[in-house]
């Protein structure tokens, strides 16, 4: 499949407009769904199988890693049935000692890179990050945007860095975070959504998790809607992550509603929707308990790596 | 790689037309059955008549049956109410007016609506079960729309009770004394709550009819005006069919007839009551545009396409029947409208997950199947998402749309009072103000565009009584609504929903 593309790259000053009480009347229809027995069991499955274990911070070690690692495998060795995670997110250094330790388990290192969570560093020095992180393993590469260039109306820059990381990325996947906390309107975030997804992002992903407000429903709906035009325009799926925030069942199996009444089934896999979050899977986990004992356990019987 | 997920649409059931949109609404993890419980509804197995405080027996002694659409079982029998019985209710409305309710301090009025509203909420739960078993309507919307809107138009006009000089200031106005009201099936709590709130807080004493597929919540309302201790005839609920409906328009000691229904039924009734001192309002059928601009945010226009046609099942006299596209947005706008009816659930109004309930009764869905069949034979192309529809008994129609719809289709220009939506493209602002305009009914339009100056110039030129701007659909107790031309005459809700029940 290495027929070339032809795209035609539209003016992202004329990306289309969205109205914000439109969204949040959409939102609160997907919240309504009720979500039961076995679609519940289903669907609290289908979350864990999809989630990004994160761990992002300036104190992680090797050790802090491996044991995550082993989290990722072995979520829940108690009860039968439980998926693995997707994959693990973790800073470049870190790449190499995630990589060991998941060897054979299908699950994914993702690495974020070019220079997270801010973005503010010579383009050099972004690809350098991102080639490092490639070199050490990393399958999935999670990038920032250049938030100051976009809210500058520097659209051209923007996309070319992507392009340009996606680039350095050759075979890994490229998740191209827009951080959209900082982007402040929604109309911004389908631009930028536009922007990433014609630069040839392999995903569109939320926040780095460090600015708050971090992913909502609201925009998300706004990514997958951006998402579902470039389908429709190109047919070219791409994916989605929310990132952050998410740390509870409910809200998750929300997302899922969304996801699946705006892109349908095909999407519907860990391969074209994750969630970038560290709490979720053990929220998730005490729902799966509940539903298989019928009563809830104390959180004192989910390990915390 | 991507190709290969995906899936070409099987065809859909039903209608034999290919869905051209390649999205996958259909197979996968979808939800189960979320039914609400009945276990806490009370449906006695007879009714009365809510006459003088009290529920009485029909003097003819004759009942009907009401049945759940979703299912056709019968619910409860309910008593038909006679010319006899007619006359029995205004007596004792004209007797509690005379005699309590027009003596009464205002602010004594007012507290009597606040409690029905109180009450109304306390037993929401209720009210929106019986609301779904009933009229078939989703438990969705009766629990988030119909019921809270009801009691929050009895908070609005208990409000008003003994501000009357203030809304009218320089004026002092006066109670009509008693008001005869007919409502239709499509909201029948919520059309209860329009009608009697105003009337009751302007001083006026009442009379009013259901209608006859959708009575028992209005008898549920009979049993919460009784516990709010209201006195006896100033609130008198019956129940009939369309001779009761014409004894309630002839009866020579009502002073106003409040009606809400069919625009044949409002003609008939402004003849029977030429030449007498009734006052009267009428709120009757549409055709409503709904304007797509090419500038507006189109998913969220999508979204307001379907909440206008397909809220309730499209029995929804402001429904946005007739939409309107801009010839450059046309393809896109129609691609996401079918993949967004894709999503839509036809099925059992008691699950809580449901979008489309089940029609009213079995005549409305052969008006509907009617209309399907003059717009196939008329050539407009047809469209219908390929959900399941329940197998077994009960009333169904899956969401419906025309596309290549003109002016000059029967199928624009009637009130099909359905889930069926005439698709028309135009090309310019003026073209499209021009056909919007070009109907005899005129009760609702909307307009999408990102643009307010646009907004305000379209909405200026609409001749409808209620125009929404990139939203549809909304109600609020302190908003008029009311039509053009055949859509009637005469506002409620609001300031003008006072001056209705009121000389002024």
């Amino acid at each position: 499949m290495s027929a070339t593309l032809t795209l035609d790259i539209p003016d992202f000053r004329n990306s289309p407009r969205v109205d914000e009480v439109g969204i949040e009347e959409r939102v609160s229809r997907f919240t309504k769904r009720s979500i039961k027995t076995e679609a519940k069991n289903t669907g609290l499955r289908l979350i864990l199988s999809m989630i990004d274990l994160t761990t992002l911070e300036g104190k992680d070690t090797e050790g802090k890693v491996r044991q995550l690692c082993y989290k990722a495998r072995h979520l829940h060795d108690s009860m039968e049935g439980i998926p693995k995670v997707a994959a693990v997110c973790v800073y470049p250094s870190l790449v190499r000692i995630a990589k060991k330790e998941l060897e054979g388990s299908g699950i994914n290192v993702a690495a974020v890179a070019t220079a997270f969570p801010s973005g503010q560093a010579p383009k050099a020095v972004k690809l350098a990050d991102t080639k490092f992180a490639v070199k050490e393993g990393a399958d999935e590469v999670d990038m920032v945007i250049s938030r100051g260039k976009f809210l500058e109306g520097d659209y051209k820059f923007v996309f070319n860095e992507i392009g340009a990381v996606k680039e350095a990325c050759g075979e890994a996947h490229l998740k191209v975070i827009l951080e959209t906390g900082e982007l402040s309107t929604l109309d911004n975030i389908r631009r930028a959504s536009d922007i990433a997804l014609y630069a040839g992002a392999d995903f569109i992903k939320t926040s780095t998790g460090k600015i708050s407000p971090a992913a909502t429903m609201q925009v998300t709906l706004v990514m997958l809607e951006a998402i579902r035009d470039y389908y429709y325009a190109t047919g070219k799926m791409v994916g989605m992550k929310p990132a952050g925030g998410i740390a509870k069942s409910k809200l998750a199996l929300h997302y899922l509603v969304m996801l699946k009444e705006t892109l349908g089934n095909a999407w519907m896999t860990s391969k074209w929707f994750r969630f970038g979050a560290s709490s979720l899977a053990n929220d998730v986990l005490m729902q799966l308990a509940k539903q298989e004992y019928g009563n809830y356990q104390s959180m004192d019987y989910f390990s915390l790596d | 790689m991507a190709k290969q997920l995906v899936k070409k649409k099987k065809k859909s059931a039903g209608n034999g037309a290919a869905i051209d949109s390649a999205l996958d609404f259909n197979s996968g993890w979808s939800y189960s059955p979320a039914p609400e419980s009945t276990d806490h509804i009370e449906i006695k197995d007879k009714y009365g008549l809510f006459i003088n405080g009290k529920f009485v027996r029909p003097s003819k002694g004759k009942y009907f049956a009401t049945i759940n659409p979703a299912n056709e079982k019968k619910l409860a029998m309910v008593a038909e109410a006679s010319e006899e019985d007619v006359d029995k209710a205004v007596k004792a409305a004209r007797k509690a007016y005379n005699n309590v309710w027009s003596r009464m301090p205002a602010k004594e009025r007012g507290k009597y609506i606040y409690r029905i509203a109180r009450i109304m909420q306390e037993r929401a739960r209720e009210f929106a079960v019986i609301e779904t078993l009933d009229g078939g309507k989703t438990i969705r919307e009766a629990r988030d729309v119909d019921v809270p809107l009801a009691a929050a138009h009895f908070f609005y006009y208990a409000g008003w009770a003994d501000k009357l000089e203030y809304a009218f200031p320089g004026k002092s106005p006066q109670a009509l004394g008693v008001a005869g009201q007919i409502i239709p099936w499509n909201f029948p709590l919520l059309m209860m709550a329009w009608k009697i709130a105003p009337a009751l807080a302007c001083g006026n004493t009442v009379v009013i009819k259901s209608a006859e597929t959708t009575p028992l919540t209005s008898l549920k309302l009979a049993e919460v005006i009784q516990e709010a201790g209201l006195p006896d005839g100033v609130v008198n609920i019956i129940t009939g069919a369309g001779a009761t409906g014409a004894a309630i328009v002839n009866h020579p000691d009502i002073n106003k007839i409040a009606f809400t229904g069919s625009t044949a039924v409002g003609k008939i009734i402004q003849s029977a009551i030429a030449g007498t001192d009734k006052k009267v309002t009428l709120e009757l059928g549409g055709k409503a545009a709904n304007i797509i601009l090419d500038d507006a945010p189109i998913d969220q226009a999508v979204e307001g396409i379907i909440n206008g046609i397909y809220f309730n099942q499209g029995h929804v006299c402001c429904a946005g029947s007739r939409l309107f596209v801009q010839e450059d947005v046309a393809d896109i706008v129609v691609r996401k409208l079918k993949d967004r009816m894709e999503s839509l659930i036809v099925g059992d109004p008691m699950d809580k997950n449901t979008d489309i309930g089940a029609i009213n009764s079995k005549e409305q869905l052969n008006t509907i199947n009617k209309y399907i069949k003059i717009g196939k034979s008329e050539g407009a192309s047809f469209y219908q998402s390929s959900c399941e529809l329940p197998s077994g008994k009960g009333f169904w129609c899956r969401p419906t749309l025309f596309l290549n719809v003109s002016q000059s289709h029967r199928i624009a220009q009637e009130e099909i009072f359905g889930p069926v939506l005439a698709v028309q493209t135009f090309r310019t602002v003026e073209e499209v103000l021009e056909k919007a305009n070009n109907t005899p009914y005129g009760l609702s339009a909307g307009v999408w565009s990102d643009k307010g100056a646009k907004i305000f110039n379209m909405t200026n030129k609409l001749r409808a009584g209620v125009i929404w701007a990139n939203t549809y659909n909304k109600f609020d107790p302190s908003s008029p609504f009311g039509g053009y031309k055949e859509s009637g005459f005469g506002r409620e809700g609001g300031l003008h929903g006072l001056s209705a029940y009121l000389k002024i």
